[in-house]
Parts: structure tokens; C-alpha cells; sequence
């Protein structure tokens, strides 16, 4: 009798959960990415909005690169070039490396905006209640500011929670990387693909959605 | 007391203030009046050391304003300033306006910020709105909650830069009303304003500003009916 080798084997419930744990790393790495990236952002906007030299000159290049170069190069190029000089991280601290800086670069120019967006007269107002220069940025520039382009700051942390996926090609096994290794034993790529999609879209869709209730709460 | 000595203003190549001596003292209403340009607001601003000045000088109180080694942030909790667009913090309640300068800048604990802003709102009117936001009232409402602001840092002076020019008509009312009520408890007010019934009607002294200087300065009476100036008469033939 001849003997077959079974090389493939079908999609099955300890699969899904495999996929629901990598899904919770996507989670993990876009969320310490993006919290980080913001307050990153945050600085380098008003770095960029205060307009000294150093941000003119070197911090907005510097932002520009990050924003225009393909994040799957910056990925590729950190991993491969950080131990050259001397740092020895996992895929997932390089992932956030990357990330972080990746989202600091876009939220810069969102909380620029922002900055801009509560104008001189508020500003003025606010100081000549005897607020210090940091109180104005704190009570007055940051909630009014930070409503202001909330949408804008949504729309990038959703686009960075989708663009975690490339940090699959370090290996780092979060949403992508578990289905293709799936893809790989069960040869199901349409099923698994469809699972993978579902929960990137069940990750952002209750931002999305709790990000309107907000707006909605502030509109008011 | 608000002395002005030979003060000097410019924006880039644009003198606007060239050399103005003026002294305002406590309880005293002064309303600056004259054509747009003419450097009226750009004062207000020299005063309490929002716009630097290039020449002269600004005391209050016998502290110099833009002295380098004046703490600005606590000399302006002498001065409140209305703006002619009220700039209410959208994102907070008519009470939260008030009571955010005292909590943050004059350290009150919560409870008395909240019973300064309560007093202030109902001094200018404004008790039964305490929960609502800026967004939700008139003009003249947002006029008179800055107002209350300003007042809940419990100023010694109060600047007016041209606190009814953008309302509309039938809102400049309420808010003279309470500019008058300000005046008649003593405030000392320096008011800008093209409103020239409050001007003569409340006001001890009327300044009349010409492209940059005091063309002519003295009771209403004075201004309004006996113009020594000629160009006090043409801008004031011209504005009724």
C-alpha cells in the first residue's frame, strides 16, 4: 500500500484563536506606537508651530522624510542597520521604533495644525487673564486645539493600526504574519484573508465609532 | 493709577502710537474715542503688556510694565481686558469660563473659584446660564461672560477694546448696561469705544485720538460741546 504524506491541513477553532491572539499584538504594537507617536507628535508640532530655527532647519526635513519615505523601507532599513550600531532590539521594539516615529511625524503636522487652529485673539484672552505661556497651552490651546483636529488625529492612528501590518516582515507575528503562515499549511488564503480583514476592521470600527460619540458630545 | 509717559508704538515701518502722555487715576472712567487707526486699541495692548512699546513708558501702580524684570502674568490679574470679539473658551461652561483663571492663576481651591464665577455671572446678569455653553448664547450674553471673567481675577482696572463693536445693534445694550454698572461701583475703566452716548454719559474723561496721538483730552462736556479742536469737531460732526 502506498503511503501519503500530508503536507496540508484544514482551517480549524485553535486557528481562529491563533489569529484572535495575533490580532491582540497588532493591538499592542499600534497602541504603544500610536500613544507614544502622539506625545512625540505633539512636541515636534509645537516645536514646528513656535518656528525656531532648529525646527525650521532640521526638525521639519527630518519629519518630511519620515512622512514621505514607504514605511516598509523604514522598517526594513532600521532592523537590518540598528545592530551596525551597536542596538540589539527584537522585531517588536524596532516595530515600535519605526511606528512611533512614523506617527510622530504625521500627528506633528495635525497638532501643528491644531495650535493654529485656536488663533491669537483666544490666546491673547486667555493671557491677559494672568495665565503663564504653559497654562494658555494646557487649559486653552490643547482642549480647544486638540477638538479641532481630533478627526484629523483619528484618521492617522486608524491609517497606523492598518500599516502595523507591515511590521510583519521582521517577523514579528501580529495580524498579517498569523495568516500567512496559516495560508501557508491550510492553502486557504480567501478564508483566512477574510478573517484577517474582519479583525482589522473589528479593531478600528469601535474607534471609529467612539471617536464620532465624541465629536458628536464636543459639537454641542 | 495707570501713568503713560511718551510712549512710542510701532508695527514694522507703521508708527502707531507716537508719543503718548496720559494719566488715569483710580475710579476714574476714561473712554478713548477717534477713527480707526488712530492707535486706540493698540494702547489697550501696550497697557497690559500684550504688544511691546519701542519708546516711553507705562506704569501701573507704579510698576513698570515693560520693565524686564516684571512679573506680567501677575501685574495682568490687576488688569482685565474685554476684547471687541469676546473669545469665550468654547469647550467649557458659562461657569468653567469664569472660574478657570481663579482656580489656575490665582490658586483658589475649586469650591472658591466656583463661588467668585457664580457672584461674577450674576453680577453681569448671567446666574441663570451658569451650565450652558458660550456656544449657546448671544453675542451680548458671550460680551458680559467675558466680562465676568475678567472681573473674577478681581482687577483693579478694567480695559475696554471696543467691547460692542461686533455685536449686533439690539446686543450693544446689555452690555453698556453693564459697563455703566461697572463705572458706578467705582470701577476705574479705561473704555475704547465709537459708542458716543456711553462716552458722554458716563465717562469722567474723553480722550480724542488723532493718527496716533491725544488731539484733545477733557471732561464730556468739554468734547461734546466745546471742541477746542477743530479735528474733534469734524470726527465727532462726522460720526452723528
Amino acid at each position: 500500500m502506498e503511503q501519503t504524506v500530508q503536507f496540508f491541513s484544514g482551517f480549524n477553532v485553535n486557528d481562529f484563536l491563533f489569529l484572535g491572539e495575533a490580532a491582540g499584538r497588532t493591538l499592542l504594537i499600534s497602541f504603544v506606537s500610536i500613544a507614544l507617536g502622539t506625545l512625540l507628535g505633539g512636541l515636534f508640532g509645537w516645536a514646528l508651530y513656535e518656528g525656531k530655527l532648529f525646527a525650521t532647519f532640521a526638525l521639519a526635513p527630518v519629519l518630511d522624510v519620515f512622512r514621505s519615505v514607504p514605511l516598509i523601507i523604514q522598517l526594513v532599513l532600521f532592523y537590518n542597520f540598528a545592530p551596525i550600531v551597536g542596538l540589539r532590539l527584537d522585531p517588536f521594539m524596532s516595530g515600535v521604533a519605526v511606528l512611533t516615529i512614523y506617527t510622530a511625524a504625521l500627528v506633528a503636522n495635525v497638532a501643528r495644525g491644531g495650535i493654529e487652529a485656536v488663533g491669537q485673539p483666544m490666546r491673547r484672552a486667555a493671557r491677559s487673564l494672568g495665565m503663564t505661556y504653559w497654562q494658555d497651552l494646557r487649559y486653552v490651546v490643547l482642549p480647544i486645539g486638540g477638538r479641532a483636529v481630533f478627526p484629523s488625529w483619528v484618521g492617522v492612528a486608524l491609517g497606523v493600526m492598518k500599516d502595523s501590518a507591515l511590521v510583519s516582515v521582521l517577523g514579528y507575528v501580529e495580524l498579517l504574519k498569523a495568516s500567512q503562515i496559516l495560508i501557508t499549511r491550510t492553502q486557504e488564503p480567501f478564508l483566512i484573508l477574510a478573517f484577517a480583514g474582519a479583525f482589522y476592521f473589528a479593531l478600528s470600527y469601535p474607534i471609529s465609532l467612539y471617536a464620532d460619540k465624541l465629536e458628536r458630545r464636543w459639537a454641542q | 493709577m495707570i501713568e503713560i509717559s511718551d510712549l512710542y508704538k510701532s508695527f514694522g515701518d507703521l508708527q502707531v502710537l507716537k508719543g503718548i502722555n496720559l494719566q488715569v487715576e483710580k475710579g476714574e472712567v476714561l473712554s478713548v474715542i477717534g477713527a480707526s487707526g488712530s492707535g486706540k486699541s493698540t494702547l489697550l495692548y501696550c497697557i497690559n503688556g500684550l504688544e511691546p512699546i519701542q519708546k516711553g513708558s507705562i506704569k501701573v501702580d507704579g510698576v513698570e510694565v515693560h520693565a524686564k524684570d516684571t512679573d506680567l502674568n501677575k501685574l495682568r490679574q490687576k488688569l482685565g481686558m474685554v476684547f471687541q470679539q469676546w473669545n469665550s473658551f468654547p469647550h467649557l461652561t458659562v461657569l468653567e469660563n469664569v472660574a478657570l483663571a481663579p482656580r489656575i492663576v490665582r490658586k483658589l481651591p475649586k469650591r472658591d473659584a466656583r463661588d467668585v464665577a457664580l457672584k461674577q455671572l450674576e453680577h453681569v446678569g448671567l446666574g441663570d446660564k451658569i451650565e450652558s455653553y458660550p456656544g449657546a448664547l448671544s453675542g451680548g450674553q458671550q460680551q458680559r461672560l467675558a466680562i465676568a471673567r475678567a472681573l473674577a481675577m478681581e482687577p483693579e482696572y478694567m480695559l475696554f477694546d471696543e467691547a460692542t463693536s461686533a455685536l449686533d445693534p439690539e446686543l450693544v445694550g446689555e452690555v453698556l448696561d453693564t459697563m455703566r454698572l461697572l463705572a458706578e461701583e467705582g470701577m476705574t475703566m479705561i473704555c475704547v469705544t465709537h459708542e458716543m452716548g456711553f462716552a458722554r454719559d458716563v465717562s469722567d474723561r474723553v480722550a480724542f485720538f488723532h493718527e496716533g496721538l491725544i488731539e484733545e483730552i477733557g471732561p464730556p462736556k468739554q468734547i461734546f460741546g466745546d471742541a477746542r479742536s477743530e479735528r474733534t469737531k469734524k470726527f465727532l460732526s462726522k460720526i452723528r
